[in-house]
């Protein structure tokens, strides 16, 4: 199977499910909180035409307050634990927070020191991990759909 | 001995306390009362540049601090490094800034890391250490523990300001508005022209000098390789170069070459992310899809190489670790490909006015500010700088191919682009010869300990020469200086703004293309 079909079948998964939670898309606020890059190299790609996540209706939006969840990369350092909770507070709820790559989910080789939090679960309650250093964008794209299931389960027990 | 040591003694004899050469490094132990006109001499006088101040805490060994200097001599493939010894009781000692421009942010980094401070600095302002940090913790000495969480103190960060009728200020950042690095921008304008912009970055510092000396050898490549993500290969090479050094290894040819494939990827991948995001930022989509799409194949093509979409994993002290995957006719078709389809597109790029007339004379860096902050890599060659480290300290297996360093005049954005387009395509000579000719063979050698001892690794990475100093003890990592080339090139960005236009702003910056992790570290 290549890439193309591989995003297709996944895609189109994530399409019904987006439309079924939300009505019609999901939108997804990036932040960096001190990652090396390359987690912010692969979520671009999932722009690029080959992935294109805009047809499944997932937008990358610019501004926190037009998100739905955040998708947070690095293992927050000192110095953007702030600027990461200020983000966080400026995002309407109800929302979703992803931590993308090795190091947001437990500080992976930067660990817990004097310049690094240890991983975006220490600063703010996070939904969904997704490892790997990068992820892959099927990976991304395969997180984005496990968020969105606990979604539908945290809405189903409040209606309970 | 070179010509260039000799005339310095000449010059200093008796302030000249100690020579030592090893390798291609020459290590001059000075006074530290004339470590201004010692440099002074060899920037202005021998025309060498300064390529990395760093500072290492030797107390434990003779109660000092020591700091580095060090100038390359592109003509013999060699290194002059100053060395001043600081005392512990008395941590002060003269800056060179006024004289070497370039200086400014190592001395500047020195006295955050090390509290050493550099008497006459125009600007000593704390750098890498935010105003919450408190005063006299000092995370590079030897006596800080990395664990160690300092509380936050009350503290405030003083910009520069321009004041006068209608000035007003545009602060920008830390987080912002596309997928890219933390940093702030504090822009002063006048109507539409910037007059002045001011740079605050180190939000993404991790700590990772501090961290080598806290992991295992085995460990230190992979830490290397996430210092700036999308210079991954550049990076591990440096560090291993280095380390091979200070155990005198040779590596096996085969390694070498696929060392050089492996960079050459890299750059194709970062150049044609680098003009992907011009055409973004001109709004000229259709450009800038075919751009990523051009992207893609070429992270596709490096996981099909590699298993690894930013060729991570494959160096190691000693050779890499995995042949390249793939056969040679299959990445060799790829990559004729891609060629083609970047031609086409750069032949679009250029006869599409509306980009052209957004790029031309935008962002212009002119050559003695450029060669004042000792600008590397594609964007110092854009500006007149003609120099690259795969030609004037050549490494891996490049003194067996045929490549032509670019450089242009114009310093604008377009001539960066022009820059980087053509560097491309002799990349991809450059992964033509080297597949061509790859010898059989091993690709590593075992390594089992690295013996005690210090060296430089030097490499050209997409952004510019990224240089490491590393001193081992006892099989571990006691120093490992890293120098990202983005920490030579993101002061250029406030000279290359000016009178221009705030919505140009994200064109100029993307056409420097600056690594925020790798500045930070």
């Amino acid at each position: 199977m290549t890439v193309e079909d591989e995003i297709e079948i996944m895609g189109q998964r994530l399409n019904d499910k987006i439309r079924n939670i939300f009505g019609r898309s999901l939108h997804i606020r990036e932040v960096d909180a001190g990652s090396c890059n390359a987690c912010e190299v692969e979520v671009n790609a999932l722009s690029n035409p080959i992935y294109d996540i805009e047809r499944f209706g997932l937008h990358i939006v610019a501004s926190p307050r037009h998100a739905d969840m955040l998708l947070v990369t690095g293992p927050v350092t000192r110095n953007m634990e702030l600027a990461l909770l200020k983000t966080y507070n400026a995002t309407p709820s109800p929302k979703l927070v992803a931590a993308m790559g090795s190091c947001a989910c437990n500080g992976g080789i930067f660990g817990d020191t004097y310049a690094s939090c240890g991983g975006v679960d220490k600063i703010i309650p996070v939904d969904v991990y997704i490892p790997g250093c990068p992820p892959r964008p099927q990976a991304v794209i395969f997180g984005l759909m496990v968020a969105l299931d606990k979604l539908e389960q945290k809405i189903r027990k409040k209606e309970v | 001995m070179n010509a260039n040591i000799e005339s310095i003694k000449k010059e200093f004899n008796t302030n000249v306390l100690e020579v030592s050469t090893l390798h291609n490094e020459t290590y001059l132990t000075v006074k530290k009362e004339l470590i201004v006109k010692m440099c002074d001499y060899i920037y202005h006088h021998l025309d060498l540049p300064v390529v990395c101040i760093f500072a290492t805490d030797e107390r434990k060994i003779d109660g000092s601090f020591k700091i580095h200097y060090v100038f390359s001599e592109a003509r013999d493939d060699s290194f002059i490094i100053l060395r001043i010894s600081i005392d512990e009781k008395n941590p002060k000692y003269p800056s060179i800034t006024n004289k070497i421009a370039s200086a400014n942010w190592y001395e500047r980094e020195i006295q955050d890391m090390f509290g050493l401070i550099p008497q006459g600095h125009p600007d000593p302002r704390r750098l890498m250490n935010f105003e919450d940090w408190p005063a006299g913790v000092h995370p590079l000495r030897k006596d800080f523990d990395i664990k160690t969480k300092p509380p936050r103190v009350d503290g405030e960060y003083i910009y520069r300001r321009v004041e006068g009728e209608g000035v007003y200020e545009i602060p920008v950042g830390p987080v912002h508005a596309g997928v890219i690095e933390p940093g702030h921008f504090r822009f002063s304008v006048a109507g539409e022209p910037i007059i002045n912009l001011e740079i605050r970055h180190f939000y993404t510092h991790k700590g990772v000098e501090k961290l080598f000396e806290n992991i295992s050898i085995d460990k230190a490549v992979f830490l290397a390789e996430r210092i700036s993500g999308d210079n991954s290969v550049a990076h591990a090479v440096t560090f291993c170069q280095a380390m091979e050094k200070i155990a005198g290894l040779n590596i096996p040819p085969r390694a070498n070459h696929i060392r050089t494939i492996l960079l050459e990827l890299e750059r194709i991948y970062n150049h044609i992310a680098d003009i992907a995001g011009i055409a973004t930022d001109v709004a000229f989509s259709f450009g800038a899809a075919h751009a990523n799409k051009l992207k893609e194949d070429v992270l596709q093509l490096n996981e099909r190489v590699t298993g690894s979409r930013l060729l991570r994993g494959m160096n190691t002290i000693g050779g890499v670790r995995r042949d390249i995957g793939g056969s040679k006719d299959e990445i060799l078709l790829s990559l004729s490909i891609i060629q083609r389809d970047f031609r086409k597109l750069m032949e679009h790029l250029s006869s599409t006015p509306s980009l052209m007339d957004r790029i031309e004379t935008t962002g212009r860096l002119y050559n003695d500010i450029a060669k004042g902050l000792h600008v590397v890599g594609p964007v110092g060659r854009a500006s007149g700088i003609d120099r690259d480290m795969r030609r004037d300290h050549p490494y891996a297996a490049y003194k067996e191919f045929n490549f032509k360093v670019i450089v242009s005049k114009a310093g604008d954005v377009h001539a960066r682009t022009i820059v980087r387009a053509d560097e491309v395509c002799e990349s991809v000579g450059l992964i033509e010869q080297a597949l061509w000719s790859l010898p059989e063979g091993d690709i590593r050698v075992k390594v089992d300990k690295i013996p005690d001892g210090y060296a430089l690794g030097i490499c050209e990475a997409p952004r510019g020469e990224t240089i490491y100093w590393i001193r081992t003890s006892g099989n571990k990592i006691e120093r490992c200086k890293v120098r990202d080339p983005s920490f030579c090139n993101w002061l250029s960005i406030e000279y290359a703004v000016l009178d221009n236009i705030v919505p140009d702003f994200p064109i100029i910056n993307k056409s420097l293309s600056l690594s925020y992790s790798g500045n930070d570290m």
